[in-house]
């Protein structure tokens, strides 16, 4: 039973692990039978996913690594002739 | 002395996505906001000198940003004739010659205030996520919204997993008290 039993802050990181899916089946049972009786994990989860599912959404753009890296390049050839 | 100092090295990394945004859900094209981003802080760099510091350096990039979409949308539209109003009719036969009013979207597809707020979670998100601390920008960034593995963000970091799960954790709290407070 011990095995099955997880303290909040275990709860939390497999919650959070959880929202990138990257947990196994036995920690999802584990995750759950925590939410059933705790309160406080079950808002913590609930808010968690929430933000999860705003994130996702496609209207959330990000400019990949590259691109940042491309115009860092052009900021940075501009900043010498600046200092010149 | 000004309350807020400039350094343009950090630009990049701290605003490019929260002007991305903006731009994104003003010009509907990813090449153009990039180039438009770029274009800001080019010329955030060479107007440096006029930056008082009443303003912080996020909002000022804006207030240049704006006059760049601005530009944009005089550039595309002395292109194509002054001062005209355009619209595309359809040349479906089935709307042909039908009012504008008579093709107004479906109401059970989707309500203006719809896209209205999800033009706006974009910077209401990278408005959260700028206000996290550095590394957990970082890291959070990195998983979340790049969705680079666990294992890659951790040797280019050079940080344990469950280090890493515990910055995450913390990145997401403070990111829901800020959605909470800005958003929902």
């Amino acid at each position: 039973m011990s095995n099955i039993k997880l303290e909040c802050q275990e709860a939390n990181y497999l919650c959070d692990k959880n929202q990138y899916k990257e947990t196994n089946f036995l920690e999802r049972v584990k995750l759950i039978i925590h939410l059933i009786y705790c309160k406080a994990c079950r808002k913590y989860t609930k808010k968690n996913v929430k933000l999860t599912k705003l994130i996702n959404n496609p209207k959330v753009e990000t400019l990949e690594n590259s691109q940042k890296e491309c115009i860092k390049e052009s900021l940075e050839k501009e900043l010498i002739n600046h200092q010149q | 002395m000004s309350n807020h100092i400039i350094d343009p090295n950090k630009w990049i990394d701290s605003y490019s996505d929260y002007l991305y945004n903006y731009t994104i859900s003003r010009v509907n094209n990813r090449d153009i906001a990039q180039d438009l981003v770029q274009d800001t802080f080019l010329a955030g760099l060479k107007s440096m000198k006029n930056f008082k510091g009443e303003a912080s350096e996020r909002t000022w990039l804006i207030s240049i940003l704006k006059r760049k979409i601005i530009d944009h949308y005089r550039k595309i539209n002395s292109k194509k004739g002054k001062a005209e109003v355009r619209m595309t009719y359809n040349s479906d036969t089935e709307t042909e010659g039908d009012w504008l009013e008579e093709r107004v979207a479906d109401p059970f597809d989707k309500t203006a205030e719809d896209t209205l707020e999800n033009t706006e979670l974009g910077i209401a998100i990278h408005n959260c996520i700028g206000k996290l601390p550095e590394k957990q920008s970082q890291v959070f960034k990195m998983k979340t919204l790049l969705n680079y593995e666990t294992e890659a963000i951790c040797n280019e970091l050079d940080i344990t997993a469950s280090n890493l799960w515990v910055i995450i954790h913390r990145a997401r709290t403070a990111m829901v008290a800020c959605m909470e407070k800005n958003w929902y």
